[in-house]
């Protein structure tokens, strides 16, 4: 698998490691309700299709990036900075 | 027998190799079947259930019988196809699977036992009594039935592994393969042309045609020619491709060595990963046996391998061969044999309406329903319309029309489709992306269909990247007649058929399990084994699924076949695994005291991937604990010196570098003063510990950080984490620096004085106290000097960059070593710091919270931080968790043993009444009995209580009485004095 690394370009999925569900990335405010941090640590969507994932290039430049991927055809149709994820908000 | 005239071997150099401790004597360019068949060897091997004296089927390597031991002693690689196998001066093979030589293989009793050896036989039969399965059913039946051993011994055998890069991938060198190759190297793109076998030329080597008017043999030579002087094609040969993965990825197996003795300079394989932009499977054709009854004699094989062995290696299989045929393509074998003089017995052909293509006797509508010949073919009987007859001959040459090899098409999930007209699965379109299936195996029949197929694949790839079309490239003028093709799967009669031969798997096992109900194509081939041989049923399987069809009076189509995965043929876990072993296995990383510390004689420990010393043997030591218990009485007493670079060490720069700290650890940083360090804990989101050390000011915006050796790569992708994805507002940068520096920890009251004689500046405790840090000057290099502990003692650490490391350690220990003290390894510094109870991985090993270890004044109320919301989840601050306490036997020399569990005096020692476990001890020549940490439910509050420590393991049971985790020097006066 090749994920296209905004910074170093297509690079074999071995330089990288996953974390889970981009959605990780949202994480809620030291003051939110209990079960809103039960759903954002443990409920997550196991979608069969596309889905988006925060993977980390540590072989690489150390960026970490959500990809955006198919867990069925296994094709990666995109990866972008989950800097710039989150600055667009 | 040989045919003079015919093949590619090369007469004038005569081969000779051992087999079953024989000598064979055959040609360079001979395989071990052919070379066996050119002696007039038919006898090559032993069935797998009924010991059932087997021949060669096929000259590929898809071979479910010819499998051979070859090599000696621990180098011997067993389940190697005969037909695959080129022949050396000196090669050793051996036939497997028997107990006596192999014409009187004593197990072949199985064979008279076959009406009990059906499908399921072991499961219904070998059930009771339970125990009997390990100790008596299972290794008898192991020995029994089988394939090659293995050596109990670890190969000597060194194979490679390499990447490659290309344009276009073209898998297979024959007459497809050859045309999308050169089409695409004419256009200008790079290609790795694989192919199995030695040469190039695929069918067409093996089948006496004509390429625009000349022999096809011919034809393959100019091509090659032309293919080499594009400058654009590497051409592997004896390199099959065996897996399609993702992106173009593609696994090869190159035999760069198995055709010649052994070497040391040369790997026996090597494994490819091949990444290619475009690819073009040209991978041909698998012949189809037909399961009519004892069609497994020696001499049996399929008409398209006569072929094969006739033009490719000058060997006819038989003196008087017969035919049985159900396509136009069978006949081909009789018009070649008789050209080359050999006598055809017959043309038994399954359909009527057939005009013979030669002068031989033609049997219409016939089919072959017995066979004669204990160890090969004598006789055959067969059928035609009402009349049964018999014919004398000793090579049965069958064809059941031909199988594409989709296999590479189905490795990413696709299902191959049915073609009802071709009688054929073809691969499903876009199976695989940038793959482009081409001549046989995508169902073209015919030479000039492969040959076209081959050019359109190779625009089809220079079109996806982006090329024209080449200029002058054109089609070659070859037959086009594909042939007519009857759909003959099995024959009924008396007597078994087989389907898979390497898997003993016959029709009867077959309708047995669609008649006990294992009807799903899946089920039927685990309850029966179909094509889960070596071969994993490349020749069978169509025919076993057919057959399974007709049982449950289904079609194909909805019947469905198994599942093809990678490998597409078996691959040597020694080639897959080249280089992971030994040191090979994953990198070792040294720190810069490592020559040092092996000089002196310390047997060196793995930490991750580090090495560090254990402990430092003295003279008249015997002993690693008498080793330590000086050590760390050398600490407490006057100065050691130990190596903490493998510790990660971590940069932290920016305006928010403070913020960012706060952020990660539950405890403040952004109010630590420059030029102090601070202990910091830091939790995952989970509110569990993560990792833990000491971070340091450096100035406003620079902070460097330690984590502990086990989690420093972890620590860094979770900074990481943290500043691009949690907080990007902070203006922070990161970076790793655990090997740009080496790192020594000074410890023990005499450390000042120590210190004082390398550092440019001396330190007193005023201008240097406990937790300070800051630049110093080490005999002119500038390095960083820290006053923490990590023994208790009065302590420091001192880095320098790395490249001077090596001498700094030495000098340190030098002068610890004037003092009366010198270095301390592993050992040492685990019991110094089980004395002061600090914590390490052990303690803190994922599932601990900062409630869990006393740790829960460390998180801060004033602000947020990783894992706070959940740290403070009602569940993970209850009093009853179990929790960080210290360990000491009541007797004097009572025993401790890191992972016994405890017990309340008197319990029984049960699962349900455990209260806790151990998790690090050790000897403690200061307090003079061992000691440990563990965790006991409502730890703390069992201060002072006796209770009972159980390791089941070790048979070990020790009354321990419950005390604080600090052993030693409680108030800590001695690190800060």
């Amino acid at each position: 698998m090749l994920i296209p690394c905004p910074l170093c370009g297509a690079r074999d999925s071995r330089e990288f490691t996953p974390k889970g569900h981009a959605s990780y990335l949202d994480r809620p405010a030291e003051d939110a309700p209990p079960q809103a941090w039960n759903d954002y640590l443990h409920l997550r969507e196991n979608p069969a299709g596309d889905t988006r994932e925060l993977w980390f290039h540590g072989a690489g430049c150390g960026a970490w990036l959500v990809v955006e991927r198919n867990t069925v055809s296994h094709a990666v149709t995109g990866a972008r900075l989950a800097r710039e994820v989150r600055d667009a908000g | 027998m040989r045919v003079d005239g015919r093949g590619l071997i090369d007469r004038s150099q005569p081969v000779t190799f051992k087999f079953d401790g024989r000598s064979v004597t055959g040609y360079k360019g001979d395989t071990v079947a052919s070379a066996l068949l050119g002696k007039g060897v038919r006898l090559m091997a032993r069935s797998f259930k009924y010991h059932r004296p087997r021949g060669v089927l096929t000259a590929g390597s898809e071979e479910p019988n010819a499998l051979l031991e070859v090599g000696q002693g621990a180098a011997m690689t067993p389940n190697t196809r005969a037909t695959v196998q080129e022949i050396y001066s000196g090669l050793t093979v051996q036939s497997q699977n028997r107990i006596g030589p192999l014409d009187r293989d004593l197990l072949s009793i199985n064979d008279a036992l076959w009406p009990f050896l059906s499908a399921g036989f072991y499961y219904k039969t070998f059930m009771w009594p339970r125990a009997f399965w390990e100790k008596l059913y299972e290794p008898v039946i192991r020995r029994a039935a089988g394939l090659g051993r293995i050596t109990r011994d670890a190969s000597p055998e060194r194979h490679e592994k390499a990447f490659a890069f290309c344009d276009v991938l073209v898998i297979g060198g024959g007459p497809a393969g050859l045309m999308a190759a050169l089409t695409a190297a004419k256009g200008g793109a790079d290609v790795i042309l694989a192919e199995e076998t030695p040469e190039l030329g695929g069918r067409l080597l093996s089948d006496g045609q004509e390429i625009d008017g000349t022999p096809a043999a011919y034809w393959v030579e100019d091509i090659v020619k032309e293919l080499q002087a594009t400058g654009r094609v590497r051409v592997m040969t004896r390199t099959t491709v065996t897996g399609a993965y993702d992106d173009g990825s593609y696994g090869a197996l190159e035999r760069v060595a198995r055709h010649v003795a052994p070497a040391d300079d040369l790997p026996p394989e090597c494994f490819w990963r091949i990444r290619a932009r475009q690819a073009v499977l040209a991978a041909g054709a698998h012949e189809r046996p037909i399961a009519f009854p004892m069609n497994d004699r020696p001499g049996i094989m399929l008409a398209g391998a006569v072929r094969t062995y006739l033009n490719r290696y000058g060997v006819s299989p038989g003196r008087n061969v017969t035919i049985f045929a159900t396509n136009d393509d069978a006949h081909r074998t009789a018009v070649e044999l008789m050209d080359a003089g050999v006598k055809v017995a017959a043309v038994i052909d399954s359909r009527t309406g057939v005009t013979a293509k030669g002068d031989y006797r033609l049997i219409e509508g016939g089919q072959v329903i017995g066979t004669k010949g204990r160890q090969g073919l004598r006789q055959i009987t067969y059928r035609a319309g009402s009349r049964t007859d018999t014919l004398i001959t000793d090579c049965l040459a069958m064809s059941g029309g031909w199988n594409p090899a989709v296999h590479l098409t189905c490795h990413l999930g696709a299902r191959p489709v049915w073609d009802a007209d071709a009688k054929m699965f073809l691969p499903a379109p876009g199976a695989v992306p940038g793959l482009t299936p081409a001549g046989s195996c995508n169902g073209a029949m015919s030479t000039a269909a492969c040959l076209s197929e081959g050019l359109e694949a190779g625009k089809a790839a220079l079109a996806a990247l982006g090329r024209p079309a080449p200029q002058g490239v054109s089609l070659p003028e070859a037959e086009d007649d594909p042939g007519r093709t009857q759909a003959l799967w099995y024959v009924e009669g008396k007597g078994r058929a087989w389907l898979d031969f390497a898997n003993d798997v016959t029709t009867k096992d077959v309708k047995l399990a669609a008649a006990e109900g294992y009807a799903s194509v899946e089920h039927m081939k685990r309850y029966t084994t179909q094509g889960m041989a070596p071969d994993q049923g490349k020749s069978s399987n169509i025919n076993a699924l057919a057959l399974l069809a007709d049982s449950t009076g289904r079609g194909i189509p909805e019947t469905g076949t198994t599942t093809y995965r990678p490998p597409f043929i078996p691959v040597t876990m020694g080639a897959m695994g080249a280089f992971a072993e030994g040191h090979g296995f994953a990198p070792e990383r040294r720190t810069t005291s490592d020559a040092a510390a092996r000089g002196r004689g310390a047997p060196m420990i793995e930490a991750g991937l580090w090495f560090r010393p254990s402990y430092f043997p003295a003279p008249g030591e015997t002993t690693w604990r008498e080793a330590c218990d000086r050590e760390v009485a050398m600490v407490r007493n006057a100065v050691g010196v130990v190596d903490v670079s493998t510790l990660g060490k971590i940069d932290i720069q920016g305006p928010d570098a403070g913020a960012f700290l706060d952020f990660v650890y539950t405890n403040m940083f952004s109010t630590l003063k420059v030029g102090r360090a601070r202990y910091g804990l830091m939790l995952r989101e989970d509110g569990h510990v993560m990792d833990d050390g000491t971070t340091a000011r450096l100035g406003d915006h620079h902070y460097v950080m330690t984590t502990t050796t086990a989690a420093a790569g972890q620590v860094m992708a979770h900074l990481e984490f943290v500043a691009q994805g949690l907080r990007p507002d902070l203006d922070v940068r990161i970076i790793s620096a655990t090997e740009q520096w080496a790192q020594f920890s000074v410890a023990g009251p005499l450390s000042r004085e120590l210190l004082n004689g390398v550092l440019d500046q001396p330190i007193d405790d005023e201008s240097f106290p406990f937790m300070a840090c800051g630049a110093v000057k080490v005999h002119g290099v500038t390095g960083r000097l820290f006053r923490i502990s990590f023994s208790g003692e009065h302590a420091y650490e001192i880095a320098v960059p790395a490249r001077y490391g090596d001498a700094l350690y030495r000098d340190l220990v030098a002068r610890a070593e004037a003092l009366g003290g010198g270095a301390y390894g592993m050992e040492a510094l685990n019991v110094l710091r089980i004395e002061k109870g600090f914590i390490t991985h052990s303690e803190i090993h994922g599932r601990v919270t900062a409630h869990d270890i006393g740790m829960q004044r460390m998180l801060s109320q004033k602000k947020d931080f990783v894992g706070k919301a959940a740290a403070a989840r009602p569940g993970l601050l209850e009093p009853g968790r179990e929790r960080l306490v210290g360990l000491r036997p009541v007797e004097a020399e009572g025993r401790l043993t890191a992972g016994a569990r405890l017990f309340k005096e008197g319990d029984p020692h049960k699962r349900v009444l455990d209260q806790g476990y151990v998790t690090s001890v050790g000897y403690s020549p200061t307090l003079g009995h061992m000691i440990g940490l563990g965790f006991l439910r409502h730890g703390p509050e069992c201060e002072g209580q006796e209770i009972v420590m159980v390791d089941h393991l070790r048979k070990v049971k020790t009354r321990v009485q419950v005390v604080n985790p600090v052993f030693f020097d409680p108030d800590g006066g001695r690190a800060r004095g």
